[in-house]
C-alpha cells in the first residue's frame, strides 16, 4: 500500500510515503513555537496537505489529525505549556480528541508537555536532572504500536531521533506510573541512556484511546536523509505515514 | 496599591532538580547546616484599589488553575499584603 | 506617568545658559570632543544632546580608531568581487547574492565585556543583538554561529564563565529556534578576565525582501515596537541623573542588559509579517546607544530629517530620564518607518503578535533630527553629525619592541623544544595529550547544549569543519559557513596571523564543497591607545584585506572590538574571520569523517609539510611561544580549493578534512573518532617527499593541508584531477574498519575507544 514518490529535495527516495493522501494535517503554531514549519514538512513529504492553525483561531479547519510542534511557547517562563494550554485552538482540540471522532493529536516536546497541561495526557515534565539543555540523536524503542502514529512501527523496534529540550524529565505519582504500565500506554522509552531522569525511561505515552500521543523527541527532525541523525536517519517519519494509513483505511 | 502573594512550591515527592542543585553548591561556600533546599516560586499579582473576597477567590482560582500545575506543584499560600512599599 | 517630574533641559534652556558645566567627560568624552559638539550646534548640547552625541561618538558606536583603517576593506575590491556583492560594508549587515532570486546576509559580532560581567546575559544578549541585526535587513535567521575564547581552563573562574556563556548562548538561541551550527572553543591564559564572546548570525531572504536602515517619505510615520525601554545598560550614564529631581528614582542604573528570547521570537515573526505584506519602508534594530542610534541612522541614510515625541515612548521603567531613554540598551527593540496609508495594516500585524508598539513621529526633509519632550525640544540636531560625522582617530602605531625577541625566539631552539618525542610510544602518547587537550578536545559537551536541528535544513555542524544549511528546499541549494582565528598566530606576526584565520576558514568552507564567496570579521584587540596595539590592528587589517584581494572573497560586514585587556596587558590580537560559501546542492557536501562503509578508501595527504611548530598547539602544550607562525601561500589555498570544490561536485570523495591546530595527529583522530572508524596510514613516503621526521610530520601545522577518503573507483580521476592543478598529494593509507583503531605503521597503533576516551574526558571533567 505504501508507494515511493520522488521528491525533489529528498536523497533518499525510497521512503514509503502517500502522496497526494488527501489526508489534511493541522499544525499549531503558538507565539515562541518554533518546530512548526518543521512538522510541517515531515507531514508534507508523508503525503499529508498542511493547514496552518493559529492558536487564537477557534476552527480545526476541519483537519483529519494535528500536531502540535515544539518550541517555547511563550517563553516557557512559566511552566512549559502552562499558557498555551489556555488557547481557544487548545480547547477545540481537547473537545475533539475527547469526542467519539477520536481526532488524532500528536504533541511532540513543548507540545507534549502542553497536552499534559491540557490533562489530554497525564503526568508532566520538569527540568533534566543535569540542568542542562541537551540535544543528541536519541535512540528509543516503540513499545506500542497500536497508536494511531505509531501503526507502521514494529513491536520493540528501536529507533534513532534527535532530542532536544530543557524540561524533559518526565515525571507522575506512582499510581499513574502503574497504570500507564499496566495499560501499555508506554508508546517509547528512552533506550541505551536515559537522558534526562524521566521516570520508568519514558520518552512517550498515549491516552486510553491511542489517539493522542506525546513525546519528548522530535521525530519531525528525522524524515529527511541529510537532515536527521548521523545525517542519515529517517527514523521519524513513519509517525507520519502511520497516521495517514490509519486515516486512509478509516475512511474507506 | 495591595497585592496578592501566591507561593507555589515543587510536591515534596517531586525531585526538584535545582533544589538538589542548590543543597549540592552551599556546603561547597561553607554553609554546612542546610541538609536541604526546595527551589519555589512566588508570584505577585498586583491589584487596582481593594482586595475584595471576590478578588482572593479569583486569585486562588488562577493560582490552581494556571500559575501552579498540580501534577507536580502545590500552591503553599495565597496572601494579601496590603501597603506596597 | 507624568513629564513635570523632570527638569528638562531644552534647546531654549541650553541657549540660555552657554555657561553651565556638563558631565561631558564621565560620559567617555574628550575635551575637544566636546568643544566639537559645541560647534557643531553653535551653542552647549543639552542633557538629551549630549547623551546623545557620547554614545555615538564612543568607541564602540563610531568605530573612531579603526574607520581608517577598515577603509581599506572597500578599496581592496575589484568589479569580480562587487558582482555577487548586493550590500556591503556599512549596513546592519552585509548581502549576498546566492542566484535565483535568493540573497544570504551574515556577520558576526562581539559581546566580549558584557559577557564577562554577567555571562548568561551577556551571551544572551548576544545572540539576540546579531538575530537582529539580520532581521533588519529583511531576511530570517537561519542560524547562529559561536567563536568563544575562554582563559585557562583549570583557573577557578573560567567555570563560571564557561557554565554562563555556554548556558546564555544556548538559552536565548535555541529559544528563537536557530540552530547553532559551529564556532569554536579556545583556551589560552590571555583571554582570563576577558573572554571573547563573537556571535555569528546568518540570514536568508529573497532579493525583493531586501529592507535598507532609512527613513525616506516625508510624512511617512516613525514606530518604535517590541519590548519596552527600561534602564538597560546605561549605568554608564548615571551620571545623567542630575536631570532628575525625584529623589524615588533608582540610585543605580544596571549596566547589564537582560535578554527575552521569547519577545525575540514573536519580533523575528512578526518582522517577516511585515515584510511580506510590504508594510515597512525602512527599518533599524536597537542595539547600542538605542533610540540614539535608530533615530541618527535612519534619519541621515533617509530624507535627512525626523520629528520624535520621546514622551511617546512606552517605558518599562518610569523614572528613566530622556537622555536615559535616548541611551537605554533595553533589547528586543526594532524602529520602523511606515507610510500613513499602512499604519492600520502595520497594527494589524502587531496585535496579532501581542507585540507593543508606540507612534513616535514622522519623516521631515528639514535636514534636522528633532526629539521633543512633551512639545518642548530637547533636541535639535543634524542627524549626519551624530551618526556619520564623529570624530576618527589615525592613532599612533609602534611596531613593539618585543617583536624581534618573540620572532628569534623558536620553538625548536627554546628549552621546551629540546627534548621532542620521536619514538612510537612518546608519538602516541603526545597524540593523545593533544587530542585531550583543551584546545583539541571534543566540544560536545558545549554543542550539546545547542539545537542543531530546529529548521530542518542543517546539513552539518559541528564537530564538521563548517556548518552548512539548505536555502532552498526545491533545489537544494545552500550555505556553507566556518569562524577561524589563531591568537597565537597573529601575536607572532599579526599580519600573517589575520590572513591564516582567513585562509584557514576558506579552506574549511572548500573542504566541505561550497565555493567561498564572502567574509565576515570580528577584530578582538586591546586598547587602540596602546600604540602597540594599534599596530598589531593595523597590520591585521592590511593582511586581511590583502588577502581577501588575493582570494577574491569580498569582506561584507563585521565588527570592531577593542580595549579587551587586563589592565595594561593586551589579549593576543584575535582576529576572528568568517567565510561563507555556495553550494549548488547541500547534498553534495563532503562531510569530515569516514564510515564504515568506506572501509579500504584511499585516505590522500593534499600539500606538503615542513617544520612548523612555531606557534602550534604542541609548543603551546609545552608552554611556548614564540616564532613565526606557519606560511601562508595563498595561490596554494585557491588551488586546493578548486580541488575540493570540483570533487565535491562530481563526487569523487567520501570524507575530506582540513589539517590546521595540531596537524596531521589531530586531523587522523578527528577523521577517525567522526564515526568511531579506524585507518592505517604510512608517515614513509611523506617523511621522505618533504624531508621531515615523523614528530613534524605529525605535529606540524603546515597550512594548504586537506585529509581526504576517495573511493577506489575514483581515485584514478582524483590523482588525474589533482595531478592537472600540480598540486602536491600523496597517498598515505586506508580506511580500515575492522582495526577499530588509528594505526600509524611502524610507529604506534590507539584504539578508537582509547582515542575516544582522551578526546571526550576533558570537557566532562572539568565543567561536568
Amino acid at each position: 500500500m505504501p508507494r515511493t514518490v520522488e521528491f525533489p529535495f529528498l536523497v533518499d527516495n525510497t521512503l514509503p510515503t502517500f502522496p497526494n493522501s488527501g489526508v489534511k494535517i493541522g499544525v499549531v503554531t503558538f507565539p515562541g513555537t518554533l518546530d512548526d514549519r518543521d512538522a510541517a514538512r515531515a507531514a508534507r513529504i508523508a503525503g499529508a496537505e498542511v493547514v496552518p492553525l493559529w492558536h487564537a483561531d477557534d476552527s480545526l479547519q476541519d483537519v483529519d489529525a494535528v500536531i502540535i510542534p515544539g518550541g517555547f511557547s511563550y517563553g516557557d517562563y512559566l511552566r512549559a505549556g502552562a499558557i498555551s494550554r489556555f488557547a481557544p485552538m487548545m480547547d477545540k482540540i481537547v473537545d475533539a480528541a475527547n469526542s467519539d471522532a477520536k481526532l488524532p493529536v500528536l504533541g511532540i516536546c513543548n507540545g507534549f508537555q502542553i497536552l499534559t497541561e491540557s490533562h489530554l495526557l497525564p503526568g508532566s515534565m520538569i527540568k533534566n536532572d543535569h540542568l542542562h539543555f541537551i540535544c543528541r540523536d536519541q535512540q528509543l524503542k516503540v513499545e506500542n504500536v497500536n497508536t494511531r502514529w505509531t501503526g507502521l512501527y514494529e513491536q520493540d523496534q528501536v529507533i534513532t531521533i534527535p532530542l532536544k529540550n530543557q524540561d524533559g524529565q518526565y515525571v507522575a505519582d506512582a499510581k499513574t506510573l502503574d497504570a500507564l504500565e499496566a495499560e501499555g500506554r508506554v508508546v517509547f522509552r528512552y533506550e541505551g541512556l536515559n537522558p534526562n531522569g524521566s521516570r520508568n525511561n519514558i520518552a512517550g505515552i498515549t491516552n486510553e484511546a491511542g489517539n493522542v500521543v506525546g513525546l519528548m523527541p522530535h521525530p519531525e527532525h528525522a524524515v529527511e536523509k541529510g537532515f536527521g541523525p548521523d545525517h542519515t536517519g529517517t527514523d521519524g517519519i513513519y509517525f507520519f505515514t502511520s497516521v495517514i494509513k490509519h486515516l486512509l483505511e478509516a475512511s474507506k | 496599591m495591595p497585592r496578592i502573594v501566591v507561593d507555589v512550591m515543587p510536591k515534596p515527592e517531586i525531585l526538584d532538580p535545582q533544589g538538589k542543585a542548590i543543597v549540592g553548591a552551599l556546603p561547597r561556600l561553607g554553609f554546612t547546616a542546610f541538609s536541604g533546599v526546595r527551589q519555589g516560586k512566588r508570584f505577585e499579582l498586583t491589584v487596582d484599589g481593594k482586595v475584595t473576597e471576590e478578588i482572593l477567590a479569583q486569585a486562588r482560582e488562577a493560582a490552581a488553575t494556571m500559575l501552579s500545575n498540580p501534577v507536580i506543584e502545590d500552591v503553599v499560600a495565597v496572601t494579601v499584603v496590603a501597603d506596597a512599599e | 506617568m507624568s513629564a513635570q517630574k523632570f527638569n528638562i533641559d531644552t534647546v531654549e534652556n541650553a541657549a540660555a545658559t552657554p555657561g553651565e558645566e556638563q558631565p561631558w567627560a564621565e560620559l567617555g568624552l574628550k575635551q575637544d570632543e566636546y568643544q566639537r559638539i559645541v560647534d557643531l550646534l553653535g551653542r552647549r548640547p543639552t542633557a538629551a544632546e549630549l547623551a546623545m552625541y557620547s554614545v555615538m561618538w564612543s568607541e564602540h558606536c563610531s568605530y573612531k580608531s579603526s574607520k581608517i583603517h577598515l577603509k581599506k576593506f572597500g578599496a581592496k575590491l575589484d568589479e569580480a568581487m562587487k558582482k555577487d556583492m548586493m550590500v556591503g560594508i556599512g549596513e546592519n549587515a552585509g548581502v549576498t547574492d546566492l542566484g535565483d532570486g535568493w540573497a544570504v546576509t551574515f556577520k558576526v559580532e562581539s559581546h566580549n565585556h558584557p559577557s564577562f560581567v554577567e555571562p548568561y546575559q551577556g551571551a544572551a544578549t548576544g545572540i539576540g543583538g546579531i538575530v537582529r541585526d539580520i532581521i533588519s535587513m529583511g531576511a530570517r535567521p537561519v542560524a547562529v554561529m559561536d567563536p568563544l575564547r575562554f582563559g585557562a581552563i583549570d583557573h577557578p573562574d573560567t567555570a563560571r564563565l564557561v557554565h554562563g556563556i555556554v548556558s546564555g548562548i544556548g538559552g536565548y538561541g535555541n529559544s528563537l529556534g536557530l540552530p547553532n551550527i559551529g564556532g569554536e572553543t579556545v583556551f589560552d591564559e590571555v583571554y582570563q578576565a576577558n573572554p571573547l564572546v563573537n556571535a555569528l548570525a546568518v540570514g536568508v531572504l529573497r532579493h525583493e525582501d531586501l529592507r535598507l536602515a532609512n527613513a525616506s517619505g516625508v510624512g511617512n510615520r516613525v514606530v518604535l515596537f517590541g519590548a519596552r525601554t527600561g534602564g538597560d545598560g546605561i549605568g554608564g550614564a548615571s551620571v545623567l541623573a542630575s536631570e532628575s529631581f525625584d529623589d524615588t528614582k533608582p540610585s543605580k542604573r544596571p549596566a547589564v542588559q537582560v535578554g527575552d528570547p521569547f519577545a525575540e521570537k514573536v519580533l523575528i515573526e512578526c518582522c517577516l509579517e511585515l515584510f511580506k505584506a510590504e508594510l515597512v519602508e525602512g527599518i533599524q534594530d536597537l542595539g547600542a546607544a538605542g533610540i540614539s542610534c535608530a533615530t541618527s541612522e535612519l534619519a541621515s541614510n533617509g530624507d535627512g530629517g525626523m520629528q520624535v515625541e520621546l514622551t511617546d515612548v512606552l517605558l518599562r521603567d518610569p523614572t528613566l530620564t530622556p537622555g536615559e531613554i535616548l541611551m537605554s540598551e533595553s533589547q528586543e527593540r526594532m524602529m520602523a518607518v511606515v507610510t500613513p496609508a499602512k499604519a492600520e495594516a502595520f497594527e494589524a500585524v502587531m496585535a496579532k503578535w501581542g507585540v507593543e508598539y508606540s507612534w513616535l513621529g514622522e519623516v521631515t526633509d528639514t535636514g534636522r533630527l528633532i526629539i521633543t519632550w512633551d512639545g518642548e525640544t530637547i533636541v535639535d540636531v543634524d542627524p549626519r553629525s551624530v551618526a556619520h560625522d564623529g570624530p576618527t582617530y589615525d592613532r599612533p602605531q609602534t611596531r613593539p619592541a618585543r617583536q624581534d625577541a618573540l620572532q628569534a625566539d623558536t620553538f625548536r631552539s627554546s628549552d621546551a623544544g629540546a627534548s621532542l618525542p620521536a619514538s612510537g610510544d612518546e608519538l602516541r602518547s603526545s597524540l593523545l595529550e593533544l587530542i585531550a587537550s583543551p584546545n583539541l578536545c571534543d566540544k560536545s559537551w558545549i554543542t550539546n547544549q545547542y539545537d542543531r536541528y530546529v529548521g530542518g535544513n542543517t546539513a552539518q555542524a559541528m564537530p564538521d569543519d563548517a556548518g552548512v544549511v539548505r536555502v532552498d528546499e526545491a533545489s537544494g541549494m545552500g550555505v556553507g559557513l566556518a569562524t577561524d582565528a589563531n591568537g597565537r598566530y597573529a601575536y607572532l606576526d599579526p599580519y600573517a596571523g589575520a590572513q591564516l584565520a582567513l585562509a584557514e576558514s576558506y579552506r574549511n568552507v572548500a573542504t566541505t564543497g561550497a565555493v567561498p564567496m564572502a567574509v565576515t570579521d570580528c577584530l578582538n584587540f586591546g586598547s587602540p591607545e596602546d600604540p602597540e596595539v594599534m599596530w598589531q590592528f593595523v597590520q591585521a587589517i592590511d593582511g586581511l584585506s590583502d588577502a581577501c584581494l588575493e582570494l577574491q572573497v569580498p569582506v561584507t560586514g563585521g565588527n570592531v572590538s577593542l580595549y579587551n585587556q587586563t589592565g595594561t596587558t593586551a589579549i593576543h590580537p584575535t582576529p576572528v574571520v568568517g567565510v561563507l560559501g555556495r553550494f549548488d546542492d547541500v547534498s553534495r557536501r563532503t562531510p569530515s569523517g569516514w564510515r564504515e562503509e568506506h572501509d579500504g578508501e584511499a585516505i590522500y595527504l593534499l600539500g606538503t609539510t615542513s617544520d612548523e611548530l612555531d606557534g602550534s598547539e604542541f609548543a603551546n602544550l609545552r608552554g611556548h611561544l614564540g616564532g613565526l607562525p606557519p606560511k601562508v601561500d595563498l595561490q596554494a589555498e585557491k588551488t586546493l580549493g578548486q580541488i575540493l570544490i570540483s570533487a565535491s561536485r562530481d563526487g569523487m570523495l567520501d570524507a575530506a578534512h582540513d589539517l590546521s591546530e595540531g596537524g596531521l595527529a589531530a586531523a587522523l583522530s578527528e577523521m577517525v573518532l567522526r564515526h568511531g572508524v579506524g585507518a592505517r596510514v604510512n608517515l614513509e613516503p611523506l617523511l621522505q617527499r618533504d624531508g621531515v621526521d615523523a614528530f613534524t610530520a605529525l605535529f606540524s601545522e603546515s597550512q594548504g593541508r586537506v585529509l581526504v577518503a576517495v573511493p577506489r573507483a575514483e581515485e584514478e580521476r582524483f590523482a588525474d584531477m589533482v595531478g592537472m592543478r600540480e598540486y602536491p598529494a600523496l597517498r598515505l593509507g586506508v580506511v580500515d574498519a575492522e582495526s577499530g583503531a588509528l594505526d600509524v605503521q611502524d610507529l604506534f597503533s590507539v584504539p578508537v575507544e582509547e582515542l575516544r576516551e582522551a578526546n571526550t574526558a576533558t570537557l566532562a571533567k572539568h565543567f561536568g
